[in-house]
């Protein structure tokens, strides 16, 4: 607990068990200095600390005890990995007589999390636990952030058990030996970035007369949103956000083109198609944006910026690289570059701009939600989504402005984690609005945390895109499956404001836009959780949209729905 | 500028530098079978520094296929070095026992014969059988095992191919890429 105490750790969510029941008894003593939410469900909790440590910027942390409680942590873990978002998750194992012998509730949870951890640590002897801890934070939020899993044995968390412990505030573990030893090899100081890779960069853009920009996950992680916009503004370039990069540059701004790739908009891939000249800032290219790595800004030389050289030529091979945390390569490049224009080719490229307002189709629509929501929640309300159309609406739709605004499953797509990660930002962030924005197919996925929701009075407002389908799922079979609509209808309970009032929340069932704005309202002035369940048609679909592997133009639905 | 990968499969050796933790060895070897790819051949042994292990690893691939093992492989905390070594830059070696039938005397004559053409020992014999110890290359090794196949082998351990850069070059030498590898490993 001092361990933590350390980190300045005061949120921790989590669920107890047999082989953690002494670090819950420890915790016992601390809960007027650590708070513990308790979910009701380990991926609950996973998902929240995720979500924390999106929303805040801090490392979350997440309690679980041995074997299913490790398993269930799982899909959080692997959530947190594929988006580089730091948690430190802390599992306890059975005792060292019983390790190995398939013991009751005994899994190899650091050899099934060793693929989707930053590192794990298996912690056999108590005088070691100081420094796993401290080595298992500095890990998660260096670099490139990721999860970071310590797993205790029982007896290691024994209370009669005494080390010899001093309590070193997490400033200075840059002094500690174990820190020092995981950065021998890295020099003692943060390295410089390369000023003739950023000379080059600077050269590159002079001669550009059709630049693109490309904000992703790592300006987000990185808090570089003021360094990407000055960096943008200078340029003069239209600028892409990738799902991850959400908030990384604000949704208004006049540069903006929208999000880029297999549900990107006709602006932004046809710029991507046209540019001369691509700079992508912390994002990996992945097959979601470059649809056709062979084709991917065919005319352009792309330029890479990323913290993670290992992302370097790993999905579209690049012109040129520069290596360092997105905010400070971005600085320094700001510092030596004029101001250009590109009048013309931003004249070409954002007029493509689907118009924000929502067209009266006669029916109740997406964007009709979203747009109410844009014109009443406040501008800076933290948004969680699922996984799914209702997810790309929300990228499309709302405006986000700073990083941690927009949380959502980008990599992994787990369906199931805006509830866990609302919860997460309702902890972290108390003086923020906060909507989840699901679909029904997820919201089932993990219901059970409205429980926790009421429980701990978190003023969430879950707004339910209720198509009675696996909306995204169902577009791709009747686009390319012939309308085979396999197992996708969703023609079954819960009724969802029933649902919410059996856990003691208000539900809304809304079937227009009238009654959205006036339940809306309602909602945020109560300050109260509650769900508001939005029937919506069955044949609604995200456009555009480009099929897999396909060239980034190849439209197979244009903007507003036509076939392409 | 943009890199050229050849396309032409052929056996490489993955020079790996790591730290002597639990679960190491795993964390590399998982990169292989998580692609697909089938290890040749995988050896660990320590080395001249206190805690440093070296890992060889063979496999046939190609020139991208082997760059992005090695770039996942780098990223890896644990793992201080890599080198992506072939048969140009460098000097590979394996050791094999060959057990090999030997009942009469006119074929332990004849064995004798060959192995000391192959510069290798006899390093076990009783009345049934020899066991034959031979360093080389792959090739050389190779050839040896099919002109023993006559006598009938009973059992072959190998060690798995070495390597080191020919030259005054290590694995340990600075140079930008592991530089920038570096940066994102950076815990300060």
């Amino acid at each position: 607990m001092e361990c933590l105490l350390e980190q300045n750790v005061d949120t921790i969510f989590g669920y107890p068990g047999g082989t953690i029941i002494n670090l819950y008894d420890e915790l016992y003593r601390y809960k007027d200095k650590i708070h513990h939410i308790l979910t009701s469900h380990e991926q609950g909790a996973s998902h929240a600390a995720d979500g924390y440590a999106r929303a805040t910027g801090k490392v979350g942390v997440c309690f679980a005890t041995s074997g299913p409680g490790a398993t269930n942590i799982t899909t959080g873990i692997a959530t947190a990995y594929l988006d580089s978002s730091p948690v430190v998750f802390i599992t306890c194992n059975v005792g060292e007589s019983l390790l190995g012998k398939d013991a009751f509730q005994e899994v190899d949870i650091t050899g099934i999390a060793m693929p989707i951890t930053k590192a794990t640590f298996l912690v056999r002897d108590p005088e070691d636990i100081p420094d796993a801890m401290r080595q298992a934070f500095a890990i998660a939020q260096s670099g490139r952030p990721g999860p970071v899993l310590v797993d205790f044995l029982k007896n290691v968390t024994n209370p009669d058990v005494m080390i010899d412990y001093e309590f070193i505030p997490a400033d200075n573990n840059r002094d500690c030996k174990a820190i020092r030893k995981l950065a021998t090899d890295s020099a003692m100081s943060a390295p410089e970035i390369d000023t003739e890779d950023v000379e080059k960069l600077l050269d590159m853009i002079a001669e550009s007369k059709k630049p693109f920009l490309l904000c992703g996950g790592g300006v987000v992680r990185d808090r570089a949103d003021k360094e990407f916009r000055e960096f943008a503004e200078k340029i003069d370039a239209p600028v892409a956000i990738t799902l991850m990069g959400g908030g990384g540059f604000p949704g208004d701004h006049p540069l903006t083109s929208g999000m880029i790739g297999m549900h990107g908009s006709e602006a932004s891939n046809i710029a991507c198609d046209e540019c001369d000249l691509l700079i992508a800032v912390g994002s990996r290219f992945s097959d979601r944006v470059a649809l056709n790595p062979k084709t991917f800004a065919k005319q352009a030389k792309i330029v890479q910026i990323d913290i993670d050289r290992a992302e370097i030529d790993k999905n579209v091979l690049t012109d040129h690289h520069i290596i360092g945390s997105a905010g400070k390569v971005l600085s320094m490049l700001n510092a030596k570059l004029p101001q250009y224009e590109h009048k013309e080719w931003k004249e070409h490229i954002l007029p493509l701009r689907e118009p924000s307002k929502a067209p009266d189709l006669g029916r109740f629509t997406p964007q009709q939600i979203l747009e109410t929501i844009r014109n009443t929640a406040p501008k800076d309300a933290v948004v969680s989504t699922d996984v799914g159309q209702h997810q790309m609406w929300a990228i499309k739709y709302l405006h986000f402005q700073y990083p941690g605004q927009l949380l959502t499953s980008g990599g992994f797509g787990t369906m199931g984690f805006g509830m866990g990660a609302a919860i997460g930002a309702a902890v972290g962030c108390p003086d923020k609005c906060v909507l989840n924005i699901t679909g029904d197919g997820c919201l089932r996925m993990n219901c059970n945390e409205l429980a926790t929701v009421q429980h701990y009075d978190l003023p969430i407002v879950t707004i339910v895109f209720n198509n009675g389908a696996l909306g995204m799922v169902r577009q791709w079979q009747d686009l390319i499956y012939d309308k085979r609509y396999s197992e996708t209808t969703m023609d079954r309970g819960p009724d969802f404001v029933k649902l919410a009032e059996a856990y003691g929340l208000k539900g809304y069932r809304v079937k227009n836009v009238e009654e959205m704005q006036t339940t809306l309202k309602e909602a945020l002035a109560e300050g109260k959780a509650c769900v508001i369940d939005c029937l919506l048609d069955i044949n609604e679909m995200v456009s555009p949209m480009v099929a897999a592997g396909h060239d980034i133009t190849d439209f197979l639905l244009r903007e507003g729905g036509s076939v392409g | 500028m943009r890199r050229v990968f050849n396309p032409e499969k052929k056996i490489y050796t993955l020079a790996v530098i790591v730290e002597d933790i639990p679960g190491i060895l795993s964390q590399v070897a998982r990169l292989f079978s998580r692609k697909g790819y089938n290890i040749e051949s995988i050896v660990s042994g320590a080395t001249d520094r206190p805690g440093i292990t070296r890992i060889s690893i063979e496999l046939l691939a190609d020139e991208l296929m082997i760059d992005q093992i090695a770039a996942q492989c780098r990223k890896l905390l644990g793992v201080k070095a890599v080198k992506i070594l072939d048969e140009k830059t460098s000097i590979r070696r394996e050791i094999a026992f060959i057990k090999v039938r030997a009942a009469e005397r006119a074929a332990r004559d004849e064995i004798l014969q060959i192995v000391n053409v192959f510069k290798g020992k006899v390093i076990d014999i009783d009345l049934e059988a020899m066991t034959i110890w031979v360093f080389g290359d792959q090739d050389k090794n190779e050839a040896l095992i099919r002109l023993l196949k006559d006598f009938g082998i009973l059992e072959i351990a190998k060690t798995g191919t070495i390597a080191i850069e020919r030259g005054h070059g290590t694995i340990y030498d600075d140079n930008k890429l592991q530089e920038e590898f570096n940066y994102g490993k950076n815990v300060l």
